[in-house]
């Protein structure tokens, strides 16, 4: 029946019989799904793909993977999904890469976090908070000393 | 590679379809014999005619990449007759997408980190308030804009949407015959 021909029947321009491999996975209502693969992969190849496999739901995965592909190809005649697949990878460097990155960072801020705490404890920051004149005298001559070397500088 | 035809020696497809290797044929400086499988993989899928116009349409720089693209899909579709690369693709635009929500979450780390980094001993610097106002805004634009995409896999520009295996954890999978994945 002429009128009930799957796209791939159409495509070939042949009658479509009752067990035809293509009018499950490749319907007349999308024509250009059976043109794509043709073009990349065959129609001989693409039933004995389909053939092949021994369930329904399998040739249906295969024929959207198949026309997934053919896509690809189509739109990059070089690499084809292979350009897709070193796409990924260089994006899962990269985000590891800054995962990575920021998992350093929050470590160095974790540090910071304790570090005032210790200081604390250790009593060292109430000290030089609290200067003595002995230490003021020699804060000033450190300062003399200190503004003689910036005017060398 | 060596033109394997120019010793009298028929490269790997000649050799498959038992045929003279002409002197500029086509195959010969990308299936070398010593490698059969290849073309037999590349044959079994794309068919030898297919694979002789794909080349025609290519400068001859860029034949050698994609007869090792082709061959690299065909092999992966020999090994995995029902989803080939594309099971691949999956698995790694699932890679991607788990890696970025670890980041989302390590960029909100560490903006919690950085909100509170100022002791509440000390006096805030100036303007600590409105730094700190714009640091949670900040982190995810820019991550945004760094990776090109607002979702969790990779698009590319002008195809359908990211192939989604049935086994998913998005499950709009399409497993009928009218379309793949989102298309």
């Amino acid at each position: 029946m002429i009128s009930g021909r799957c796209a791939a029947c159409k495509y070939l321009r042949r009658r479509c019989p009752s067990d035809c491999i293509f009018s499950s996975y490749f319907p007349s209502s999308n024509p250009q799904r059976f043109a794509c693969v043709h073009r990349i992969h065959g129609a001989c190849n693409v039933a004995k793909m389909l053939q092949q496999l021994p369930a329904a739901h399998l040739r249906a995965e295969a024929a959207n993977s198949l026309y997934y592909e053919a896509q690809c190809r189509t739109q990059d005649p070089v690499y084809g999904c292979v350009g897709i697949i070193s796409s990924l990878h260089q994006q899962i460097h990269s985000v590891e890469s800054q995962l990575a990155k920021t998992k350093a960072e929050i470590a160095v801020l974790e540090s910071l976090a304790l570090e005032p705490a210790q200081i604390q404890e250790n009593g060292v920051e109430a000290s030089f908070y609290n200067f003595s004149p002995e230490q003021d005298k020699a804060a000033g001559h450190f300062n003399h000393s200190t503004n003689i070397s910036y005017h060398f500088m | 590679m060596a033109s394997s035809s120019s010793y009298n020696s028929p490269c790997a497809a000649c050799k498959f379809l038992r045929r003279k290797c002409m002197p500029g044929c086509i195959f010969a400086p990308y299936f070398p014999p010593e490698e059969p499988q290849k073309f037999a993989n590349v044959h079994k899928i794309f068919g030898a005619s297919n694979v002789t116009k794909l080349l025609n349409e290519l400068l001859p720089h860029q034949r050698e990449d994609a007869v090792n693209s082709l061959a690299y899909e065909a092999e992966a579709r020999v090994r995995d007759p029902v989803y080939g690369c594309v099971g691949a693709i999956s698995f790694l635009q699932r890679q991607v997408h788990r890696l970025q929500k670890e980041l989302e979450a390590a960029n909100a780390d560490l903006i919690r980190y950085a909100c509170n980094e100022v002791p509440t001993s000390l006096p805030a610097p100036p303007g600590a308030s409105s730094i700190q106002s714009m640091v949670p805004r900040q982190r995810p634009v820019e991550y945004n804009r760094r990776m090109g995409n607002e979702g969790g896999y990779y698009q590319v520009p002008g195809m359908p949407m990211p192939y989604n295996l049935p086994w998913n954890d998005n499950p709009s999978g399409d497993t009928n015959g009218g379309g793949g994945g989102n298309m």
